[in-house]
C-alpha cells in the first residue's frame, strides 16, 4: 500500500508532465525510481484522480503542435481540479513545468513515465506532443492509474539508479529505434538495467540464476505468488528450473509490466523470447567483451548481426545456431542448405542464418523435453547471452599456401576458446563449398569421426585449395554436435569429389583446379605437392584438435556432474 | 477423455479437470475411489520401480460407463484418467502418451520455484495443455 501510495504520488506527478513533456517512458520503465526522491522533487499534488481520465482528456486535444502549451494549461486546470478533491497543495502547472523544462531536475518524474507511455514514445523532437496521443492509446492498455507508480515499487525492489534519468533524452533516441506500441519490447535501458540486476544476483552473465535465488528476488516485487509463478512459466522457456540472462530479462520485464498494470500474457510475447532476447542481450554484452565465453548464439537476429559484422563464416554461425541441440535433422537441413550453395562464405552464412532461424524454434521446442540431457542447461547458459565467438579467421580467400600459418592462428583461437569457454567457437569458416553429400553427418555428438575425416580426405584431395579449406574446419573443433563441423569436415571430403568441376575456386585464388584446364599435368603435380603439405598440416591439426576435444570432454563431464549435483538442490 | 486428476502422495487432489462440466461430482467420486485401486497396485509392486513403463498402471477397472486409467510417478504423485467407454478408439498407447504429457507438464510445474509441492496447481500452461489433450480425445 505504501508502495502504491508512493507510486501514486510519483505517478500522478508525471502524469501531467507527460502530457506536457512526453518523455519516452520505455527507458523510464526500466528505471528504478526512488520513492523518496519522487516525493521530494515533485511539487505535484497528490491527485488520486484516475489518471486515465486525465490521460484521455489530455490525449484528445493533444496533437503535435502546441499541445505542450495547451496541455499544461489543461493540466493546470485539471490539477487544481483534482487537487481540490484531494485537498492538496495547489501547485499549478508551473512547478511541474519547471521540472519539465529541466529534466534533470526531476529525473524521477521522467522515470515514472508509465510503461505504456514509455514504449514506442520515441519521437524525436517534441516529446511533449507525443505524450498525449500515446496516453490515449495506452490508457486503454493501462488498467489502473498507478501503473507508472509501479516503477516506484520496482525501485524499491532494487537500488535505483537515478542517473538513468539523465540519459532519458538519449533513451528517447534509443527507444525510437525500438519504437512500437508493443509493451513487451524491452528497451536498451531496461535491458541494461536487467543485466545489472542479473549481475547482482549472479556475477557470471553466462550462467544461470537458480530457481530459489530468482524466487527470492522476484518475490521482492510483491506480486502475488500466483502471478510470479505464471511469469516464471512464461519466461523459463526451457523449463530447467533456472533462468539464463535472456530468460531473466524476460521475467523481469514481465514483472515490470505487471506492476504497471499490464495483464500477463498467456504465452510469451515474441519480443521476449529467449532467442530474441539473446540477440539483444548479447549486444550490450558484447561490449562487455566477453570474448572468453563462446556461445552459440541462437537467435537469428544475432546471426544477422554477425553477418553484418564480419565475415563470419557460415560455419561459425551454424554451430552457433544449433547448439547442442539434438537434431540430426537440423543438421541435415543445414547441410542440404549449405550444400546447395557453392558460394562464398558470406552467402552461405546467409543461408545458414536463415536456416538457423528456422531451426532454432524447433530446437528450442525440442529442447525442453531433453531434460535427461544433462548438459542442456549448461549449453543453454553457454549459448545465451554469450559474446559471439571471435570472428573466424579471415575468409578463406586469404588462405593460401600460408594456410598453415593461418591455421595455427585459428588453432590458437580455438585453444583459447576452448579454455575459456565451454564451447569453443564454431569452425572458423565454413568451407565455401558446401558439399552435397553432407547429409551424412557423422553425428552431432562426436568429433572423432569428424576428426578422422581430415586424414582421410587427404588421400582424396587433389586440390591444394581444398586442403586448406579442410584444414580450416578441423581447426575449429568445437565439441559441437553441430553439423557444422560435420559440414566443415565433410566438405573437404567431398570437395575432392567435386573438385574438378566445382566452382569453389572463387575463394582460392590459386586454385589448381582452375589451372587444370590449361596446364593440367603440371598443375596436377603442384596440386599433389600442395596436397601433401596440407595433409601434413591437417594431420597435425587433427591431433591437436583431438587433444582439445578430450579436454573439452573432460570439462563437459565435470560440468555435467556439477549440474547433477546441483539439480536436486534447485528443484523444489 | 472425460476427466483427469492429479493427486499428491497424501492422496488429496492437486488438480482435477473434467471436460464435460456436468456430472462433475460423480467423476470426482470416481476418481477418488480409483485412488484406492492405485494404492493397491502400488503396494503390490513391491520395490521401487524405476522403469517408466511401470509407472503406468493401466486400466484400473472398467465400469459400465467408463474406464479408469492410472499412472504414478516416482514421487508417488498419482495421475488418474477417466475416459468414456464408448470411446473405443482410444488405444493403450494413446493413454500412455497422454500420461507422459501429463508427467512432463507436471515436471515443468515443479521446475517453477514459486510452486510449492502440495499446492493446488494453478498453472495456466498446465491448464491449457490438459484442456487441449482432453479436447483431442473427445
Amino acid at each position: 500500500t505504501e508502495v502504491c501510495g508512493a507510486k501514486r504520488v510519483g505517478y500522478f506527478g508525471p502524469a501531467q508532465f507527460y502530457i506536457a513533456l512526453k518523455l519516452i517512458a520505455a527507458a523510464q520503465s526500466g528505471f528504478p525510481v526512488r520513492i523518496e526522491s519522487i516525493k521530494n522533487e515533485l511539487p505535484l499534488p497528490r491527485f488520486m484522480a484516475l489518471k486515465n481520465d486525465t490521460e484521455v482528456r489530455y490525449g484528445t486535444p493533444a496533437e503535435f503542435h502546441g499541445v505542450k502549451f495547451q496541455v499544461p494549461h489543461a493540466n493546470l486546470e485539471k490539477n487544481s481540479y483534482k487537487r481540490t478533491d484531494e485537498g492538496d497543495k495547489q501547485e499549478p502547472k508551473s512547478p511541474p513545468m519547471s521540472p519539465i523544462c529541466s529534466p534533470p531536475a526531476s529525473p524521477s518524474t521522467y522515470q515514472r513515465i508509465p510503461l505504456s507511455y514509455g514504449y514506442g514514445k520515441a519521437r524525436s523532437g517534441l516529446e511533449q506532443q507525443h505524450g498525449a496521443p500515446y496516453e490515449v492509446r495506452h490508457s486503454t492498455h493501462q488498467q489502473d492509474g498507478p501503473s507508472s507508480g509501479n516503477y516506484g515499487a520496482k525501485s524499491a525492489l532494487t537500488c535505483s539508479t537515478p542517473n538513468r534519468s539523465l540519459s532519458v533524452e538519449r533513451e528517447q533516441q534509443d527507444s525510437s529505434t525500438q519504437y512500437s506500441d508493443d509493451p513487451w519490447r524491452i528497451t536498451e535501458e531496461q535491458r541494461d538495467y536487467y543485466i545489472n540486476q542479473f549481475r547482482s544476483l549472479q556475477p557470471d552473465l553466462n550462467a544461470f540464476i537458480s530457481g530459489s535465488v530468482a524466487k527470492n528476488f522476484f518475490t521482492k516485487s510483491k506480486l502475488p505468488i500466483l502471478e510470479l509463478s505464471h511469469i516464471w512459466e512464461l519466461s523459463d522457456v526451457d523449463c530447467d528450473g533456472a533462468l539464463t540472462l535472456a530468460e531473466f530479462c524476460a521475467a523481469f520485464h514481465l514483472v515490470v509490466a505487471r506492476k504497471n498494470g499490464y495483464q500477463l500474457p498467456e504465452t510469451l510475447p515474441e519480443t521476449l523470447l529467449p532467442e530474441y532476447l539473446q540477440a539483444a542481450c548479447l549486444k550490450p554484452m558484447r561490449d562487455c567483451a566477453l570474448f572468453d565465453s563462446y556461445s552459440e548464439p541462437m537467435p537469428s537476429s544475432q546471426q544477422t548481426r554477425d553477418l553484418g559484422r564480419a565475415e563470419k563464416s557460415s560455419a561459425e554461425e551454424v554451430p552457433d545456431n544449433s547448439p547442442l541441440l539434438q537434431d540430426g535433422k537440423k543438421d541435415d537441413k543445414q547441410a542440404l542448405k549449405v550444400s546447395t550453395t557453392l558460394k562464398s562464405i558470406p552467402k552461405e552464412f546467409q543461408h545458414l542464418t536463415v536456416k538457423a532461424a528456422a531451426q532454432e524454434p524447433n530446437a528450442l521446442r525440442a529442447r525442453p523435453r531433453s531434460r535427461s540431457y544433462s548438459s542442456t542447461s549448461i549449453e543453454d547458459a553457454m549459448k545465451k547471452g554469450e559474446e559471439p565467438p571471435t570472428p573466424p579467421p579471415r575468409p578463406q580467400k586469404s588462405h593460401s599456401r600460408a594456410s598453415s600459418l593461418d591455421l595455427n592462428k585459428i588453432f590458437q583461437q580455438n585453444t583459447q576458446a576452448v579454455r575459456s569457454g565451454w564451447l569453443p567457437p564454431p569452425p572458423p569458416a565454413l568451407p565455401p563449398r558446401p558439399s552435397v553429400s553432407q547429409t551424412e553427418q557423422p553425428s552431432e555428438v562426436e568429433l572423432h569421426p569428424q576428426m578422422n575425416k581430415p586424414p582421410s580426405q587427404a588421400e582424396e584431395n587433389s586440390s591444394a585449395k581444398k586442403e586448406v579449406v579442410l584444414a580450416q574446419p578441423p581447426s575449429k573443433p568445437a565439441r559441437r554436435k553441430l553439423r557444422t563441423e560435420a559440414q566443415g569436415l565433410e566438405t573437404p571430403e567431398l570437395s575432392p569429389t567435386i573438385n574438378v568441376t566445382s566452382s569453389l575456386p572463387a575463394v582460392k585464388p590459386h586454385l589448381p583446379v582452375q589451372k587444370q584446364s590449361s596446364k593440367q599435368k603440371r598443375a596436377i603435380q603442384t596440386a599433389i605437392r600442395k596436397n601433401k603439405e596440407a595433409n601434413a598440416v591437417l594431420a597435425r591439426l587433427n591431433s591437436e584438435l583431438q587433444q582439445q576435444l578430450k579436454e573439452v570432454h573432460k570439462e563437459r563431464i565435470a560440468l555435467e556432474t556439477q549440474l547433477e549435483q546441483l539439480r536436486p538442490v534447485t528443484v523444489l | 477423455l472425460t476427466q483427469c486428476g492429479l493427486f499428491c502422495p497424501q492422496n488429496y487432489p492437486l488438480y482435477i479437470r473434467s471436460v464435460p462440466t456436468e456430472n462433475e461430482l460423480k467423476f470426482h467420486y470416481t476418481v477418488h475411489t480409483s485412488l484406492d485401486v492405485v494404492d493397491e497396485k502400488i503396494s503390490a509392486m513391491g520395490k521401487a520401480l524405476v522403469d517408466q513403463r511401470e509407472l503406468y498402471l493401466g486400466l484400473l477397472y472398467p465400469t459400465e460407463d467408463y474406464k479408469v486409467y492410472g499412472y504414478v510417478t516416482n514421487s508417488k504423485v498419482k495421475f488418474v484418467m477417466v475416459v468414456d467407454s464408448s470411446n473405443t478408439a482410444l488405444r493403450d498407447n494413446e493413454i500412455r502418451s497422454m500420461f507422459r504429457k501429463l508427467h512432463n507438464s507436471y515436471t515443468d510445474i515443479m521446475c517453477n520455484p514459486f510452486y510449492n509441492p502440495g499446492d493446488r496447481i494453478h498453472s495456466r500452461a498446465f491448464d491449457t495443455m490438459v484442456n487441449s489433450m482432453m479436447m483431442q480425445v473427445c
